[in-house]
């Protein structure tokens, strides 16, 4: 009995056990429906955009790095409730590798009223229901005082899904005193090919290993780079039609630029494991002299307490390869979600952090979205750099292809892209490659 | 006589007493095992066979077919996915075995200290895997990572090393960094097993005039075979599913060559929001891991359970 008992136990646990853990890696429980989110209800916020009048819960998710920093965000947010006494404003902050799946999984049980969406989710969120049509409520007046760049963010087939919030591009950082102590002379950066003769003086004059650091891991950082120096090279990665233009051209020319900086070794082999934030960090610990990056790095990088090179960090619109000096756009916008339990105290709390007097308060950490605020001498005095830099760029950004599926076709980009760069594959081979699969995912 | 008529006539209402109570305490582990494991793998099956490309629960879900399975098999990263979690599952589970044997009769060694060695050993294990792996993630960055200054320092390297920057060499780092975790739990098992050898075996042994490598080769590693045979199967299965510690160090890069299946399966349901397709790929994971168990258990007969020990 007891033999029979315990080998019959031993069979069916280890049975049993190999399902539970294979049950482990099923995806159902987190796609299911649950029992909705702790926002609470507001039966007087139907009538209430008015500033001072939201009431009721909001449950918010924003970004840890880049853009308004969180101490910045939670600083808004006491403002906002202090000026609404009725309403409750629960942040949550995570990394912005993590943000567009949070959303997703979150979307089924409306955990979240008011979430931070990239340029590139609108397409997806809206053709998935899982953000609303805000259309109604944009101001008319918003199309004249916001601009394009950041307001376009939110738009998906004529509709608005985002109020805009974040307007950023990358621009080209340089520690100024690197370049004069290797006798590089600041205005021939203009250009790409400037960039590589002033990486090689530094690497031979000062004997810095790697001049150069990017953000080129897999994930969306590295498209972004990419479709600045495609840009600049006169290139598209999508033509007009929203067909694959990668193969060729400036394209092709932009990622055999990329591979060959590091084939030269003046750009760090590390940058295919570097998020925008480690080139903050490389930069500002004195180990590379430029890279790429978004606008909330000239703030960090001039900090002394963050930096070991505070006020040698110089911002300026990315160098030409030949096409004019066109950077990306990368803005953030914020959605209310399909499931937000209280909509119109989201509208009312996205439409406060993004009013004019607000952003002109944080202008170091993202400049406004307003047209206006670019004359504002208050504004030009605290970030004089920044804006005058922002004053070429921003007139002269590309936007990634706006498909519902972007998701899946940049992961496929970003594979290729990678093993180019690491020399896994000929640059043509790969994006060769990454066309049949790309092709495959817009047809699908 | 009489006693056993007696035994025959109680017994069953006993039985049936017992049964009764069995069942009620049973209730709430059959509730949440049916809620938590049956309904989520239930729902898993019914996505795979449909197009599932939204995660609210009113967009439709229309069936279609096999359709998602015939997409992962013509599917290069599908396959590739395998390659790596194959590789992965293989070497790690090697590595942990062997040196979790080490480890474990190390442990099991009269000596001084021996409970300091033994908090060291379990102190990894304790560590949550994300805080492991951006621990490690750290400690072997390219730029300013610790291990990289430790290495350069020693004149061990002339100069700093990019771990996670080749596919090779990043899928071999994730195994490390496994293994520097999970060993811990072997060379336990393997401590327990050893307590149950008899003593007395090892003394005989020695008396015949058995070297140190000649009682480990004859007597420990044939009584640890069942120990040993538990612990393969859990460490598999575990490896099979790597998800947490690739997502934290690698993210599946550089260009995907680390990208498990468990890693796969996640990306195409929550970044491509295919959840169709991404509830397919569960599903092989869980016929690999079913297979794989029923294989050992076969493969290894009779030293599952204690009874042939």
């Amino acid at each position: 009995m007891s033999d029979l008992f315990s080998s019959a136990l031993s069979r069916r646990t280890f049975l049993s056990g190999a399902l539970a853990v294979g049950a482990g890696a099923t995806l159902a429980a987190c796609s299911s429906s649950g029992s909705g989110g702790s926002a609470s209800s507001s039966p007087s916020a139907a009538t209430s955009s008015a500033a001072g009048a939201a009431t009721g819960t909001i449950n918010a998710l924003f970004m840890k790095q880049a853009g308004y920093s969180e101490d910045h965000v939670r600083a808004m947010t006491t403002a906002f409730q202090a000026a609404n006494p009725g309403a409750t404003v629960n942040l949550e902050f995570v990394p912005y590798e993590a943000l567009h799946d949070k959303i997703v999984a979150a979307s089924a049980a409306g955990t979240y009223d008011l979430v931070l969406v990239d340029v590139i989710w609108p397409a997806e969120f809206a053709t998935k229901g899982l953000v609303t049509d805000i259309t109604d409520r944009i101001p008319s007046t918003w199309s004249n005082d916001v601009l394009a760049g950041a307001l376009d963010s939110g738009l998906y087939q004529g509709k608005y899904y985002a109020v805009p919030w974040l307007l950023d591009t990358k621009y080209f950082f340089a520690n100024k005193d690197m370049l004069t102590k290797a006798g590089v002379d600041p205005a021939s950066l203009g250009t790409w090919d400037g960039v590589t003769a002033a990486a090689q003086s530094i690497k031979t004059k000062l004997g810095m290993k790697y001049p150069l650091i990017w953000s080129w891991p897999q994930s969306e950082s590295v498209i972004c780079d990419w479709a600045v120096l495609t840009a600049s090279m006169g290139g598209k990665l999508f033509d007009d039609n929203g067909q694959p233009a990668f193969t060729a051209g400036g394209a092709l020319q932009a990622l055999e630029f990329m591979r060959k900086t590091i084939v030269d070794g003046i750009t760090n082999p590390s940058s295919t494991q570097s998020a925008e934030d480690d080139v903050r960090k490389v930069i500002s610990a004195g180990d590379a002299a430029m890279g790429l990056n978004w606008t909330y790095m000239y703030a960090a990088a001039n900090d002394p307490k963050q930096s070991k090179v505070a006020n040698q960090i110089t911002i300026s619109p990315v160098p030409s390869g030949g096409s004019g000096q066109i950077s990306v756009n990368g803005s953030m916008a914020m959605a209310i979600t399909s499931g937000a339990q209280n909509p119109d105290a989201a509208w009312a709390f996205a439409e406060y952090l993004s009013s004019e007097k607000l952003q002109e308060q944080y202008v170091t950490d993202s400049l406004p979205i307003w047209k206006a605020s670019y004359d504002n001498p208050d504004v030009v005095k605290s970030a004089p750099d920044v804006v005058a830099a922002a004053k070429v760029q921003l007139g002269q950004m590309v936007n990634r292809p706006q498909v519902a599926n972007y998701n899946a076709v940049s992961a496929k980009l970003q594979e290729a892209v990678q093993k180019a760069l690491i020399g896994d594959l000929p640059v043509q081979q790969a994006l060769d490659n990454a066309n049949t699969e790309v092709q495959k995912l817009l047809t699908a | 006589m009489t006693e056993a008529t007696v035994e025959v006539a109680t017994k069953p209402r006993r039985a049936r007493r017992e049964g009764r109570t069995a069942f009620f305490l049973l209730v709430p582990a059959v509730v949440v095992v049916l809620g938590v494991v049956g309904w989520p793998l239930v729902t898993t099956v019914l996505n795979s066979f449909r197009r599932v490309e939204s995660a609210l629960p009113k967009a439709p879900k229309p069936f279609v077919g096999l359709h998602n399975y015939a997409y992962i098999l013509s599917d290069s990263d599908f396959w590739n996915a395998v390659r790596n979690t194959l590789y992965f599952t293989f070497f790690n589970t090697g590595l942990e075995l062997i040196l979790g044997v080490g480890l474990g009769v190390l442990m099991f060694q009269p000596m001084r200290g021996r409970w300091l060695l033994r908090v060291a050993v379990i102190l990894p294990w304790a560590l949550p895997t994300v805080v492991n792996a951006a621990m490690w993630r750290y400690y072997m960055n390219a730029d300013y990572g610790p291990l990289n200054a430790f290495l350069v320092q020693t004149g061990l390297r002339q100069d700093y090393y990019s771990f996670l920057g080749s596919g090779t060499s990043a899928m071999n780092s994730v195994i490390l960094v496994d293994v520097w975790k999970n060993t811990s739990l072997v060379a336990f098992f393997v401590l327990a097993g050893l307590q149950v050898i008899p003593k007395e075996l090892y003394e005989s042994a020695e008396i015949d005039g058995a070297g140190a490598l000649r009682r480990f080769w004859s007597i420990t590693l044939p009584l640890l075979r069942p120990v040993l045979a538990v612990v393969l199967v859990l460490r598999t299965i575990e490896a099979f599913k790597v998800f947490d510690v690739i997502y934290v160090m690698t993210r599946g890069g550089p260009a995907s060559s680390t990208t498990s299946l468990a890693l796969y399966a996640y990306k195409t349901a929550f970044s491509d929001q295919l959840f169709g397709i991404g509830s397919a790929i569960s599903l092989v994971i869980v016929l690999f891991c079913l297979s794989l168990s029923l294989f050992y258990i076969r493969a290894l007969g009779g030293s599952m359970g204690p009874e042939q020990s």
